[in-house]
């Protein structure tokens, strides 16, 4: 018989599994992003089970709601007419199956070799006590205060990545006359 | 150990999504019952003006939404590191402070990048 | 626990309907408000004064043809009112009315509206993508950007009231607010209230930030090809939108359910008063201001809302580290 926390268990990480595998299959990337979206409702569900309410709020909020829109925005963006169909890699299929099937092994195996490791200073009870988004403030401000500086750099060198990607077509537009195409564009585009 | 813990306030939560999703389910499928449908086709075509639709609506994109949609992915991740430390600001002090200021003003350094290369400006 | 099960369905059947009626008769609110303003009088024909109209409209539009377009995307079609309206009606329960009065008191309460406001966004792109029309299009792109641009002055100007209540619970916000010298956080935190009322109307798609649905130039926007009750659903999700929204402002900002007496029999009172303050803010900003123009709505946000609000994090923390202790 299933315990309530096991069935939900069970049911999330089905689902996971599931919405993962549909969208992958999915002909339309705009579909695909809806799966990733749900996937990534139930993977908050996980990190609930796991008495982890901030990194469930943090899962929707920064998953769902920041990354996965820049995601659509990218499908919009690439905005593909047709079924691009390109030439395999591998030319034949058997081949690709042996591959496939010895990638599937091997973290098989390395999953069956997968241990816990040692457990940290906070017992459940006292992260529950003072709520896990606490817990996770004292540490992250208090031991891993150097890693959340370095995440400061990276957060950084992501706005300045992003903008030499993004803006690079305005540079293109010197000309009066092509900035002026680029506008009329732009205004239908908009 | 995965599914050993039950977190039971979120159990009301679920029952109220479950109900809003019946509600707006139920709403839809019955109404279907009770109201007329006559479609044809002048009505069931994409609204513009009463024109025809001339080509298809979703080849315009504009890469400023994309520009504003990548800013917005770094600046949700400051925001969510600051909301621990906000929490606890009372229990950690001068010290976090000072080290929240260094993460501020980093983020400050590419925001200011940001404005200067014009990204915050929707025009042109 | 059966029991206990039995009743949080019997609160959440309450207090959908009181909900439900809070909406209908927001939506009569708000036309005789600015009806009155405009010296006109706003719906009189339905019942004395026009008080049945919400009802009226509510039948209408149940038994409105559902028009399908031909060139919509189905299954996204389908789900984005219902995305809309289940990301709106879902945040509701984490707001508490009165002390110990939540559906779900949970320990992280700020941060599920923020999630489910962005989870609101998405029903409207999806329904500008799926609705397969340029007016949709545009109105669902551009509504999401502005969503997005106004979830981060959002989500920073409540920082503010994070580090001084040092809790991310609705109530224990509220208790701590209570115990405040000035009682309300909006004194201390001026600037996050200014910030969060900005982006509370940018972030429900109000004047003078509709821009979404602005009739003039984009039809009716991200709902242009949706017709009765789905439209309903978008209608429905906004109207639980603004009421959560005003609901987080008075938690945050006003107090909650703390008032200069208590009210016997009633202690809903306070609360209702003061979100009631905030969505009539909501029709007098909307009868007053003139629509913002799109690259204006997003210069606010980026450029001046969110250095504000980091500005307000900041000083909150030199007061409180060197002034107020």
């Amino acid at each position: 018989m299933l315990t309530l926390p096991q069935f939900f268990f069970i049911y999330f990480a089905l689902a996971i599994i599931f919405l993962a595998g549909m969208a992958v299959n999915v002909r339309n990337p705009v579909h695909s992003v809806l799966l990733v979206l749900a996937m990534f409702f139930h993977m908050a569900g996980v990190y609930l089970m796991l008495n982890a309410e901030f990194l469930a709020a943090v899962q929707v909020i920064v998953y769902a709601g920041a990354v996965l829109v820049l995601y659509l925005f990218v499908v919009f963006l690439v905005n593909i007419k047709e079924e691009i169909r390109l030439k395999r890699f591998i030319g034949s299929y058997t081949t690709g199956r042996v591959i496939t099937i010895g990638m599937l092994a091997t973290l098989l195996a390395a999953a069956w070799s997968f241990k816990l490791g040692p457990a940290g200073t906070w017992s459940i009870e006292a992260v529950r006590e003072i709520t896990h988004t606490r817990a996770l403030g004292i540490e992250m401000f208090s031991h891993y205060m150097l890693p959340f500086e370095i995440a400061g750099v990276i957060l950084l060198v992501a706005v300045v990545g992003g903008m030499a990607l993004a803006k690079k077509d305005r540079n293109r537009a010197t000309t009066t006359e092509e900035r002026r195409a680029l506008m009329r564009g732009e205004e239908l585009g908009e | 150990m995965p599914g050993s813990y039950l977190p039971s306030d979120y159990m009301s939560v679920l029952f109220l999504l479950l109900f809003a999703l019946g509600f707006g389910v139920a709403a839809i499928a019955l109404g279907q019952l009770l109201r007329l449908r006559r479609p044809y086709h002048e009505k069931l075509v994409a609204y513009e003006s009463g024109n025809e639709p001339t080509e298809l609506p979703r080849f315009r994109f504009s890469v400023k939404f994309y520009l504003i949609a990548i800013l917005f992915a770094v600046f949700d991740v400051e925001c969510i590191f600051l909301y621990p430390w906000a929490i606890v600001y009372d229990k950690l002090g001068l010290f976090a402070f000072a080290e929240m200021l260094i993460f501020i003003f980093l983020l400050l350094a590419g925001y200011v990048y940001a404005w200067g290369k014009g990204a915050l400006t929707w025009e042109r | 626990m059966v029991i206990e099960i039995l009743l949080t369905i019997l609160l959440i059947v309450v207090v959908f309907s009181v909900i439900m009626l809070h909406v209908a008769y927001a939506t009569y609110f708000e036309r005789k408000v600015i009806g009155h303003m405009q010296v006109r009088m706003g719906p009189m024909r339905v019942g004395p004064h026009g008080l049945l109209q919400p009802i009226a409209d509510g039948i209408k539009l149940f038994f409105k043809e559902d028009v399908f377009p031909e060139t919509a995307d189905k299954p996204t079609f389908y789900a984005a009112p219902i995305i809309c309206l289940v990301a709106a009606l879902t945040s509701i329960a984490v707001i508490p009315f009165w002390e110990g009065m939540a559906i779900s008191d949970i320990n992280i309460g700020l941060l599920f509206i923020l999630a489910m406001s962005s989870l609101a966004g998405w029903g409207v792109v999806l329904a500008g993508w799926a609705s397969n029309s340029k007016y949709a299009f545009l109105g669902g792109l551009r509504a999401s950007a502005q969503i997005i641009s106004y979830e981060i002055a959002m989500g920073l100007s409540i920082v503010g009231v994070m580090m001084m209540a040092g809790s991310l619970n609705m109530s224990e916000i509220v208790k701590a607010q209570a115990q405040s010298p000035f009682g309300i956080y909006a004194i201390p935190q001026v600037l996050g209230f200014f910030v969060f009322l900005v982006a509370m109307l940018a972030e429900t798609n109000r004047t003078p930030f509709d821009m979404p649905e602005c009739e003039s130039e984009l039809v009716a926007g991200y709902c242009t090809e949706y017709a009765g009750f789905r439209f309903a659903l978008f209608f429905l999700g906004e109207y639980v939108g603004m009421i959560v929204m005003a609901s987080v402002g008075t938690i945050c900002f006003l107090g909650g359910w703390t008032g200069p007496f208590e009210v016997p029999f009633f202690p809903i009172i306070w609360f209702m008063l003061k979100v009631y303050f905030l969505i009539f803010f909501f029709y007098w900003v909307r009868a007053t201001l003139p629509r913002y123009r799109y690259d204006q709505i997003m210069a606010l946000g980026w450029k001046v809302l969110i250095p504000l609000a980091l500005g307000n994090v900041i000083l909150t923390g030199i007061m409180k580290t060197f002034v107020w202790h």
